[in-house]
């Protein structure tokens, strides 16, 4: 081929052909990015939300459901004029509100541009349906339907935390797992169990054309992803029983607590004031009024509360002391109203003397724990009272006090046991004595504990020297719990001294009025309750009414633990209460005979007694 | 084999190109089929459907059809080179015509609007010009080396191109540069072809690097060609290449220099500049190059005085107009060109990001054209011209729905289309005798090319965007019955000589 001006000129024309080509393989076969473009230019993805995880109660009731509720959502820029006064009247809102709205999503118009965004949340159904059917006359305006939660019991409010949308920060927190719009437990239950009740979210592809008009399904559909609901969780607790705990514990505050000890089940977890379940289903309109309740309805008082346990804690410091042989049951102690040592004295309340260590924890003798905790601290066998004091605290450690138990449940706070590092720093290194913090003795003083710790202290004593770690969560179908949970915790107590403080628990219940016993108040016929009452001394107020038992003795079913701030005497309202729920719990019902005690623990008001920051 | 005599043995049969005429064929068929896939989820209906774009096209593609034939067995082709004239002062007319009788459609004014008909003179315009272009270059003692002759050319493609650019068209008057082929084949120096490259490639690197890059660029392909015509290609070796290659680096060399002698604290510094902006600061070193270009050419002009070398100095001329386009570029891409032309070459040039102004169209083109992939997306199944991402799509963008629907394989099979229609009237036009027909033929092959290399350069990203529509497919019956006569004028010429040849 000659190279002549036609020749070189075809040549010309094939480059210029093989440049177009080249730049169209180069976009259509190696570039990946235009694709992708297209995809975003066309697709929309329409997320399915699944259903959460319905949350039932230890016997298939269910405490936690879903229904269906609506938001109106808006597109601004498909709104048309439309008669605000109408629209005002079926959704039951101010023309104020509408207008409010309207000028705030013009002011961000660049920002929505052809975006949905919701104006209304959570419109119940029956509502929804009054406007869908004149949703005709207000194009723009379209529900979106959403599952929300429901309490069919209103039972454990506190416990089951509350769900709501996912703010900023929280999908900070969680990169790549929420978005906007997407709703996420923040409390309780809720939030503990959230990666099982979350479920899956689904999506919907849709075509949609450069004005963002859905024109049809991508592939038919065939891409789509179905929402695959949460799993559903079996709680440990009693519907029945939680609900009948938050009856008793109606307008009084503190806490009830009960754990089925052979399992660490707990049964009833019961903060007073709580929060109603009603609350927690519309959790944005109430929030205000929850967070800025001076009693503090937030606060889960039976995990977070560090309160002194009082007279219970002498149960400890008797086990302690059997354990390490300062003592032994038949070793008496006397007793002239307290103990006096030098010029001081730790007060008692009348009762025989001098006593034995059975005696001793049914009449709730604070002297005779002051003569174990000196001979605990004095003890010969260590070089120092520092030594004797790391011991001491090593026991009650082991018991589960001063410590994060590590229940599933969030948010649970450790209390404190103080140790002689702690005296040291108050009183310098040899500037105290036994007498010094003979207030441990008794469960005051620098001794901070949870309700949970005193219930487990109770099902501790109730199954004869171990715990296992209390847990809300059952195993069921989709959730298996730790197995820590099924782990037996032993204290440093030798379990064969555990049936002497139980002796002692028994008497103080069912020796009846006059014997001496403490706790006679709870005594219920059959039931073999053993128990053990405390009243925690309160610088600021009425002492705290405090009261662990468990029943029955033999074989037990449940351990309760009853903690009523402000309530004065162990016996007068934690006692009652304690023993109401576990008779509740074991014979399903209240006997007669104890009908009038129900009826006052039931009506019984403390909250004025409770002093409180307004 | 072609016969000797009897030429009444051969009928339409044997004298037509009918390669062509297929080739046209197929490329309105193709066109109808994405005109309807670009509608049709807009205007849902039938592909026949009146009201409809592809409805339309289907009635254009008709008359069309009867424009051929009538060109073909009607109009006896003899009438062309004596009509070219009159037709060409007529289509001038028109042009004028236009601008003050022509209604307004998107900023510019040129077309007739005729009841429903919509009539852009432009597109006759192409045809007027070539047959005038035949006319005139092939009259015997034709030369266009001589000045005469070259001016009365350059101004019969001038004088259209300059009425359209007025008419505010200026994509239109782009494909009568591609004129400048023909001309190259009857005889115009290639270096005028060099030159308009060189001056686009100043243009652009004025533009997107700097002025110094560009006299720098220009002083080596000068001097190259120079040394080359002379004969000194060792000397350029030697002394030219390291020259350049020092000043390549003067900016940056300079740079250090005044960072190194600018004191250290830069408050003083500063104060300095203000008061006193010291020497190096003040000579750039665009001045240097210059400097030294000039001082260099007196000695090379004279050397080529001396050595009777006319090549020389024209190259020394055309570097020097290289120059002062070089320092008009601002001045003509600022005042010249108009705001929408000057963003489209930013754009282009990816000098300025802009999804979603200027760049939106391109940038949705591309994605349209990408996204179709090897094999494409299937016929009516694109989703991007579907549903109306891509502005234009039927008629200036057509080439998306082709890139999107039938991917790769169907872009190439369109392009090789085009190619082998230019390849083939190329062909025909060398073969033909006459050369008012072989003028002609390549003057339908620029059009033709122009028109396919601006508009699918400007779908994928190659040229800035310059509305005109792709030959034979792009919606518009204006635009399919000037390209149809264009082609069938050219079929009807070569069967004239087929028949008597």
């Amino acid at each position: 081929m000659k190279l002549n001006r036609e020749n070189k000129l075809l040549i010309g024309l094939c480059t210029a052909a093989a440049i177009l080509i080249a730049k169209l393989f180069s976009i259509q076969i190696l570039d990946d990015k235009y694709k992708l473009s297209a995809e975003n230019n066309t697709m929309v993805y329409t997320t399915i939300y699944p259903t959460r995880g319905i949350i039932h109660d230890r016997n298939g009731n269910i405490l936690v459901g879903n229904k269906v509720a609506y938001d109106l959502m808006v597109t601004p820029k498909e709104v048309e004029e439309f008669d605000t006064l109408a629209l005002c009247r079926v959704l039951d809102i101010t023309p104020e509100f509408v207008k409010e709205k309207m000028d705030e999503f013009y002011r961000n118009r660049r920002r929505i541009g052809w975006q949905s965004v919701v104006m209304i949340k959570q419109i119940p159904p029956e509502t929804y349906m009054k406007f869908a059917e004149v949703a005709y006359k207000f194009p723009g305006f379209r529900g979106q339907a959403r599952s929300i939660r429901e309490y069919p019991f209103n039972a454990g409010g506190n416990l089951l935390g509350y769900v709501s949308e996912v703010n900023a920060s929280y999908i900070e927190r969680h990169p790549d797992e929420y978005k906007a719009g997407d709703y996420a437990g923040m409390t309780g239950i809720e939030a503990a169990r959230e990666k099982e009740l979350r479920g899956h979210k689904g999506y919907n592809i849709w075509l949609r054309n450069s004005r963002n008009k859905i024109e049809s399904r991508y592939r038919n559909g065939e891409l789509d992803v179905e929402a695959v609901p949460g799993d559903d969780i079996t709680t440990t607790i009693d519907a029945e029983l939680q609900h009948y705990g938050q009856m008793l514990m109606n307008r009084k505050v503190g806490s009830l607590v009960a754990i089925e000890p052979s399992t660490g089940e707990i049964l009833t977890l019961v903060s007073s004031p709580g929060i109603d379940v009603d609350q927690l289903a519309n959790i944005g309109q109430h929030y205000k009024s929850i967070s800025t309740d001076p009693y503090k309805p937030m606060f889960n008082r039976a995990v977070q509360a560090s309160y002194p346990p009082g007279s219970v804690f002498k149960l400890v410091n008797g086990l302690i002391g059997l354990e390490e042989g300062v003592f032994t049951p038949n070793t008496q102690y006397p007793c002239s109203m307290g103990y006096h040592f030098g010029r001081n004295k730790l007060g008692c309340h009348a009762h025989k003397s001098p006593l034995n260590f059975e005696e001793s924890i049914m009449m709730s003798c604070n002297a005779y724990y002051c003569y174990v905790l000196r001979a605990l601290l004095e003890n010969p066998k260590y070089g120092s009272i520092d030594e004797a004091m790391d011991k001491w605290n090593e026991y009650v450690k082991s018991f589960g006090f001063g410590q994060k138990l590590g229940s599933d449940f969030p948010s649970e706070l450790g209390g404190n046991i103080p140790d002689s590092k702690y005296y040291n720093k108050v009183y310098n290194k040899g500037g105290w004595k036994a007498t010094t913090v003979i207030s441990l003795s008794i469960g005051q003083g620098e001794i901070g504990c949870t309700p949970l710790h005193l219930a487990n202290l109770c099902a501790t004593i109730a199954n004869r020297g171990f715990y296992y770690t209390p847990h809300i969560i059952k195993d069921s179908d989709n959730v298996t719990i730790d197995p820590k949970y099924k782990e037996k915790n032993y204290t440093m107590v030798d379990t064969t001294h555990f049936h002497k403080v139980i002796g002692g628990m028994y008497r103080a219940v069912n020796s009846g009025y006059g014997s001496g016993g403490t706790a006679s108040v709870a005594a219920v016929p059959g039931l073999d309750i053993c128990g053990k009452t405390g009243t925690a001394q309160n610088p600021h107020g009425n002492d705290h009414s405090v009261f662990i038992c468990f029943a029955p003795k033999d074989n037990p079913k449940i351990a309760v633990a009853a903690y009523v701030e402000n309530g004065g005497f162990g016996a007068t309202w934690a006692a009652p209460i304690a023993s109401l729920l576990a008779e509740k719990y074991l014979n399903g019902e209240i006997s007669d005979s104890r009908k009038p005690l129900e009826e006052r623990m039931l009506n019984g008001d403390l909250l004025d007694r409770v002093k409180v920051k307004k | 084999m072609r016969s000797a005599g009897g030429y009444r043995n051969r009928g339409i049969a044997k004298t037509i190109d009918w390669s062509l005429v297929f080739c046209w064929l197929i490329l309105i068929l193709i066109g109808w089929a994405n005109i309807y896939a670009s509608v049709h989820a807009s205007e849902p209906s039938s592909i026949f459907d009146f009201a409809s774009r592809s409805g339309k096209q289907f009635v254009w593609m008709s008359t069309a059809l009867v424009i051929a034939v009538f060109i073909l067995f009607v109009i006896p082709p003899r009438i062309y080179e004596s009509a070219a004239l009159p037709i060409y002062v007529f289509v001038i007319f028109l042009l004028v015509a236009v601008i003050f009788l022509g209604i307004e459609v998107k900023g510019s004014r040129s077309w007739f609007e005729f009841g429903p008909v919509r009539f852009q003179p432009a597109e006759i315009s192409k045809i007027s010009t070539s047959l005038m272009l035949a006319a005139v270059m092939s009259q015997l003692g034709y030369r266009i080396g001589r000045w005469k002759d070259f001016i009365i050319t350059a101004a019969i493609i001038l004088i259209p191109m300059m009425i359209i650019i007025g008419q505010s068209e200026t994509g239109s008057a782009l494909v009568y540069v591609g004129f400048i082929f023909m001309l190259y084949r009857e005889g115009l120096s290639g270096w005028l072809i060099f030159i308009v490259g060189m001056a686009i490639l100043l243009f652009i690197l004025t533009l997107t690097a700097s002025p110094y890059v560009a006299v720098l660029v220009l002083a080596g392909v000068a001097s190259l060609c120079i040394c080359l015509y002379s004969g000194r290609f060792r000397w350029w070796l030697i002394i030219c290449v390291p020259v350049i290659i020092l000043f390549a680096f003067v900016p940056d060399i300079m740079e250090a220099i005044a960072a190194t002698a600018a004191p250290a604290d830069a408050v003083i510094a500063e104060e300095i500049a203000a008061e006193d902006p010291s020497f190096i600061s003040k000579i750039k070193p665009l001045y240097i190059l210059l400097g030294l270009i000039i001082a260099a050419i007196p000695f090379v002009a004279y050397q080529a005085f001396r050595e009777r070398n006319t090549f020389t100095h024209l190259a020394i001329i055309s570097a020097l107009a290289g120059i002062v386009l070089v320092f008009s570029v601002d001045f003509l891409f600022n005042d010249v060109l108009q705001d929408h032309q000057r963003k489209r070459i930013e754009v282009l040039l990816g000098m300025k990001e802009d999804p979603s102004g200027v760049g939106y169209n391109v940038n949705q083109s591309m994605i349209a054209i990408g996204s179709g992939g090897l094999s494409g997306k299937g016929y009516l199944n694109g989703t991007q011209t579907t549903y109306g991402f891509v502005p234009e799509q039927s008629t200036d963008f057509i080439f998306c729905t082709i890139g999107e629907e039938w991917g790769f394989i169907g872009c190439t099979f369109v392009i090789l289309l085009y190619v082998f229609l230019m390849w083939r009237i190329v062909k025909d036009a060398e073969r033909s005798r006459e050369a008012f027909t072989r003028i002609y033929g390549y003057c339908v092959a620029c059009c033709i090319f122009m028109h396919l290399f601006i508009n699918i350069g400007m779908t994928i990203g190659l040229m800035p965007v310059i509305g005109i529509p792709l030959p034979f497919i792009s919606y518009g019956g204006s635009s399919l019955w000037g390209f149809t006569a264009l082609l069938f004028i050219f079929i009807a010429l070569d069967r004239n000589e087929r028949k008597y040849f």
